[in-house]
């Protein structure tokens, strides 16, 4: 085997062994070959994604089994073509992440560059693996990563948010094993191939006990998504932590997302016989309900930051539709909008940053206060992110949700999507508009003695904002992509296929 | 034995769920301790009971499943880690927020106000 059929591990080992080298003496002393050498490393991965992309693009699912165990005895890495976009998104957003810190976030607490990578492993883990016991180590190590990430920097609010966050993912944690013990004791195999293919066997008296290890799941997932009534603690959370920690976290949602699809849309799909589509009657109505929710928060936001958390539950509710709709044409719809969203909204989140550095105590709150030294600027990248957030054309996020809208074909679905949709659109016209005038117009005269941003903070954004109208631009073959992405995850695999794949 | 086995583990996470509802950092350190115990024993018990059954390696008929102990191998490694940085978080709340609550303020205690006045 040469270097190059090892590449679907990349992804976790780079992060990996970068976050291990940074923790040695003669890079821990030094800022700025930790800077280096994390900017390198996230370029890197951008590369190694981009050519995963491909070859799973030209040659089909890759399958690396990992020491060469077959399938439901080892443990199997899978890159499909979803899995693989959402690995490029996260290496996408950690070199935006990595850059803006450099400018000088890094300084105000130990150890940023080697968290972030090792976030970025776990982030990435969690994408490829096959296993349903390696999603949990992995989102073991993303969360345990997170948890110092939020509070770097300290302050009590951020303590305090932070409180809530780690104990709630700790029993989140719990749950997650109870799931996994309660479906391998009835499925016998936390293989996903092997576990969709032993489902439909079931018999009857493990049916009750299987839904229910099934549905805890759900809840976990659910709980890391911020779905309706467990997503009390994302904006608090998100707001209360630093600009480029709360963009990272802008992907850490939809790994739960993408977990609800593999499982619960595929897994538990239509070919799980007695128990097809179990999630389904329960994901309908929380999709519309967190939307709903998500919308009038995002009315009654105070601050840049806390309005930009609520959008992100609004996007979640409506990738969470996508799910429930359960057809390739709103999977690709979904995907197309998910790349959208997480960009669109990681951006937001480092434009905040940027926002409230400029402000002086004024922040990021609505209020009065001095002119920005760099409102210009800031202005004009705040107006693209709006366009894009809100789904107005030119930008993506009109595609992403023409389309979603577009895969709504039943009339009785249609009659709760559109309005809550175009109505969560409106809302966030309104809330983002007044949040600019507040912003940028509302000025007390003179320009505040702030710090200007540093202009590898700007290159940040504008590597995100920019994918924004490439998306629309390259939208055919985007949303080709995306659809065969759909496919590959609406098929799913058998383990037979996986194991031939292996080969 | 099953029996036995599924109350021990069911009344751990009931005391183990019964201390977390409570609304300070220690109780709640002490609740996830004990929900994690006992999410390591239903992990043990996932793959069936068995007694005097060797693990897998000897070729007899009769032996215990031993996927279930390296998944609860794994899981008290991470749970270790995890109550670790709960109990320094704990820590750190308490001083930085001058109380050990989870909201970082006492609930407004009415009883205890009028009892006062």
């Amino acid at each position: 085997m040469g270097l190059f059929d090892h590449l679907v591990i990349f992804p976790v080992l780079i992060p990996f062994f970068v976050a291990v080298a940074l923790l040695f003496p003669s890079l821990s002393n030094s800022l700025d070959k930790q800077r280096v050498l994390t900017i390198a490393a996230n370029i890197l991965m951008v590369v190694v994604a981009v050519v995963l992309l491909l070859k799973v693009k030209d040659q089909g699912i890759q399958v690396y089994a990992l020491g060469d165990w077959s399938a439901p005895f080892g443990i199997v890495l899978m890159a499909d073509a979803f899995s693989v976009l959402m690995v490029c998104l996260s290496a996408i957003l950690g070199l935006a992440v990595t850059m803006y810190a450099s400018a000088g976030e890094d300084k105000s607490g130990a150890f940023f560059h080697p968290l972030i990578m090792f976030q970025l492993m776990g982030i990435n883990g969690a994408f490829l693996t096959g296993d349903a016991f390696n999603l949990f180590v992995f989102f073991e190590v993303l969360l345990i990563a997170s948890y110092s990430l939020m509070m770097h920097g300290g302050g009590k609010q951020r303590i305090q948010a932070n409180i809530h966050y780690v104990f709630l993912n700790l029993i989140g944690s719990a749950l997650f094993l109870f799931a996994l013990g309660t479906l391998y004791g009835t499925l016998g195999t936390l293989n996903f191939a092997d576990m969709a293919d032993r489902i439909p066997l079931l018999s009857r008296n493990e049916l009750l006990i299987t839904k229910s290890g099934a549905l805890l799941l759900l809840a976990v997932f659910g709980l890391k998504a911020a779905m309706l009534p467990l997503h009390f603690w994302l904006p608090k959370a998100y707001a209360s932590t630093s600009a480029p920690v709360a963009a990272l976290f802008a992907i850490m949602t939809k790994v739960g997302i993408y977990s609800i699809w593999r499982v619960h849309g595929v897994m538990f799909g239509d070919q799980a016989g007695e128990l097809a589509n179990i999630a389904l009657p329960w994901l309908w109505p929380i999709a519309l309900l967190t939307i709903a929710i998500g919308a009038i928060s995002v009315l009654a936001s105070q601050s840049l930051r806390v309005l930009c958390s609520n959008l992100v539950i609004v996007s979640v509710g409506t990738l969470l539709v996508t799910i429930s709709l359960n057809t390739v044409q709103a999977s690709t719809a979904g995907i197309y909008y998910l790349l959208h969203s997480t960009v669109a909204c990681a951006a937001m989140f480092l434009l905040a940053g940027l926002i409230q550095q400029q402000r002086g105590k004024a922040e990021d709150r609505f209020v009065a206060a001095r002119s920005m030294p760099q409102a210009g600027i800031l202005g004009f990248t705040f107006a693209l992110l709006a366009i894009g957030l809100i789904g107005m054309p030119p930008l993506s996020g009109f595609v992403g949700k023409a389309l979603i809208l577009q895969s709504v074909t039943k009339a009785s679905q249609a009659i709760w999507i559109w309005p809550l949709i175009l109505g969560a659109g409106l809302i966030a016209l309104i809330a983002l508009s007044r949040a600019g005038t507040s912003l940028f117009w509302r000025t007390t005269g003179g320009n505040s003695s702030a710090l200007k941003g540093h202009p590898i903070q700007y290159l940040a954004i504008g590597l995100l904002v920019a994918i924004l109208p490439l998306m629309v631009i390259f939208g055919g073959a985007v949303s080709n992509y995306a659809q065969l992405a759909a496919e590959q995850l609406n098929a799913g695999l058998s383990l037979q296929q996986l194991n031939e794949v292996a080969k | 034995m099953e029996l036995v086995y599924a109350g021990c583990v069911g009344f751990m996470s009931a005391c183990g769920i019964f201390l977390m509802l409570r609304g300070h950092t220690f109780t709640l350190v002490i609740g996830l301790t004990l929900l994690s115990y006992a999410v390591n024993l239903f992990l043990f018990a996932s793959g069936g009971l068995t007694i005097g059954a060797p693990a897998v390696l000897n070729g007899s008929e009769n032996y215990a499943d031993p996927l279930p102990q390296a998944l609860v191998l794994t899981a008290i490694v991470i749970g270790f880690a995890m109550t670790a940085f709960a109990v320094i978080l704990a820590m750190r709340g308490r001083s930085d927020l001058g109380n050990d609550h989870v909201d970082g303020t006492e609930p407004f205690d009415r009883l205890a106000a009028e009892e006062k006045s």
